[in-house]
């Protein structure tokens, strides 16, 4: 069973597997909900997730839908509202947060507002929706992207979510809480993370049977390539049980 | 204090305290029954060119049967709080909205609302002032305190503020920037609850998402509720009431308010109506046929039940999770 899964299990599996035990987690719709339902069924039972209208700390045996919806509360242990939530994140009580959207940069600002200008843009994207908040105020976030060119852009159209903005210090000094900002980003070719000095975008690990050269080919910014890049491990056989038999078994997503 | 940056958003709707004091005092405290028709309640209470906001998100407790005849009675011109997506789907739909303060309109799993596109790529929808979901919140929780502005820690340093009516500060204590979001009363809001008694006593089963702080931001409040209890029933769950009756202009009782979303412990969302939508709305006259049909082509709530049909609805309720 090992070689065979599909590009969204391997991001949900790469992405469970940065969540660890007994620490909170700011999720969204989507691979995250599909990544912390695997976690707490493997390595992390404990992991808190929290969704931005008020579910908090719930058994995700039953896939949520929509980050409102009564999954992201059931057997929980608050249902409270979006303040509590989003105040919880700025006294510095979440974790991670993860993000997606249509462009990231080398800082990992992402941009989910508008491709092209603000005034009658060329398409009009959902907006920041809680994106922003979890961006400013959880400790580190993820951000869960499909790697190509389109995406992985030198320069956001619109920067809705900040990364680092323009770089080392920038976040402190425009007020955002110090310590914070991206920690990983996960795609369908690799893993990447931020060099700790200049605050761009490094090579951590390779996915499965991807090239170097692959990863360099669809990201439209230099990527730092350290002396050594790892290899992620294929979904392991027990991780695909669980994400198929119990996470996601009516196959809504995988 | 120190203005270190400001948001060239505009700001479509400015607080102004001490109106909202006065508009407060002179609100009525009366316990009167308040039951009413969609109809009359959308006809009396929204103006055309009002502010609207509407709570939860997404398809949760989503104001449906109150949105359906906000479009039938074509309010226009309506400036709104961007935070939900079915309801607020439907009415950039139906062409009402002028300007938006915005933060998400998408259909979540579905992907990107192209009811929305069209509205803001052809210039339908004159402004979009950007801000997040914790951001238009914290402004109804401001307006709920009753103080012109609340400061935040988020927004800061991005296009998201550049593009809010946002303020960045040097806090007078620390020294330190912080984020000023201005306080933000909408003129009407529409909310849809589990109960209500017929005074708007008003209780929530479940997440209450941004009821709590919209409530008490709102000059004129319109309660749809499941199902109207006597006030003792309520009365001996205070702790449960997160809307105090005086809060209230109008009380609709609306079995299935929600629907095709869901309200939690009694219907699930109903996906197959959901998807007609999504599929309806790809196109100007797919969403068009869709409004003419479950919008214009039925009176009222009681009809548009009738037209999905109580084998719908009996299943929404069977497939609903338990606690």
């Amino acid at each position: 069973m090992n070689g065979d899964y599909n590009p969204t299990e391997l991001l949900i599996c790469l992405a469970a597997r940065l969540m660890e035990d007994g620490t909170t987690a700011f999720i969204g719709t989507g691979i995250p909900m599909l990544a912390a339902s695997l976690a707490q069924k493997m390595q992390a039972p404990n992991l808190v997730p929290v969704f931005e209208f008020g579910g908090t700390g719930g058994s995700l045996e039953d896939l949520p839908l929509a980050v409102g919806e009564a999954r992201t509360f059931y057997r929980a242990v608050a249902a409270s509202g979006i303040c509590d939530i989003m105040e919880t994140a700025q006294r510095g009580f979440i974790e991670y947060g993860f993000l997606g959207g249509a462009q990231i940069d080398s800082y990992g600002n992402l941009n989910s507002t508008v491709i092209g200008g603000h005034d009658r843009p060329k398409v009009r994207l959902p907006g920041s929706g809680g994106a922003n908040d979890v961006g400013s105020l959880c400790w580190r976030t993820i951000a869960i992207m499909r790697h190509d060119k389109r995406r992985f852009v030198p320069q956001v159209d619109f920067l809705t979510t900040p990364g680092y903005l323009a770089g080392p210090g920038a976040r402190e000094t425009a007020g955002l809480p110090p310590g914070t900002g991206p920690y990983r980003v996960v795609t369908n070719l690799a893993l990447m993370g931020f060099d700790e000095k200049t605050k761009h975008m490094q090579l951590l690990a390779l996915n499965p049977g991807v090239t170097l050269e692959q990863v360099i080919e669809n990201t439209g910014f230099e990527l730092i390539i350290p002396d050594r890049v790892d290899h992620n491990e294929p979904p392991t056989a027990e991780e695909l049980r669980v994400l198929r038999e119990e996470v996601d078994p009516n196959r809504l997503y995988i | 204090m120190n203005v270190i940056a400001s948001g060239i958003g505009e700001l479509i709707q400015p607080p102004d305290m001490n109106a909202f004091r006065e508009w407060n005092r002179r609100k009525s405290k009366a316990l009167v029954d308040k039951r009413m028709s969609e109809q009359e309640a959308i006809a009396r209470f929204v103006q055309e060119g009002d502010y609207l906001g509407t709570e939860l998100y997404g398809t949760v407790r989503a104001p449906m049967s109150l949105t359906r005849e906000l479009i039938r009675q074509g309010k226009r011109d309506l400036r709104l709080a961007g935070q939900g997506v079915t309801e607020l789907d439907l009415i950039i739909a139906a062409g009402l909205v002028k300007a938006m303060d915005f933060t998400y309109i998408g259909l979540e799993v579905y992907g990107v609302s192209n009811a929305l596109r069209r509205a803001v790529e052809s210039g339908q929808i004159e402004k979009v002032v950007e801000w997040s979901n914790g951001g238009i919140t914290w402004r109804f929780k401001a307006a709920s305190m009753g103080v012109p502005f609340i400061p935040v820690r988020a927004m800061l340093g991005t296009d998201t503020f550049n593009c809010s009516a946002a303020k960045a500060v040097e806090c007078p204590f620390t020294g330190e920037v912080v984020c000023l979001l201005p306080a933000l009363i909408l003129d009407v809001g529409l909310i849809h609850v589990h109960r209500a008694d017929k005074y708007g006593n008003a209780q929530i089963d479940g997440i209450s998402g941004f009821a709590f702080e919209m409530s008490r931001a709102c000059r004129r409040l319109i309660i749809s509720a499941e199902e109207i209890l006597p006030s003792d029933e309520i009365r001996r769950h205070p702790d449960r009431t997160i809307i105090p009756y005086y809060l209230v202009d109008a009380v609709v009782e609306a079995p299935f308010g929600s629907y095709p979303g869901e309200m939690c412990y009694l219907y699930e969302r109903d996906e197959e109506r959901i998807k007609e939508w999504v599929a309806a709305s790809k196109t100007a006259e797919g969403a068009q046929a869709y409004l003419d049909k479950t919008v214009y082509g039925v009176e009222n709530h009681q009809q548009y039940l009738e037209l999905i049909g109580q084998e719908r609805l009996d299943h929404v309720r069977s497939i609903v999770k338990g606690r």
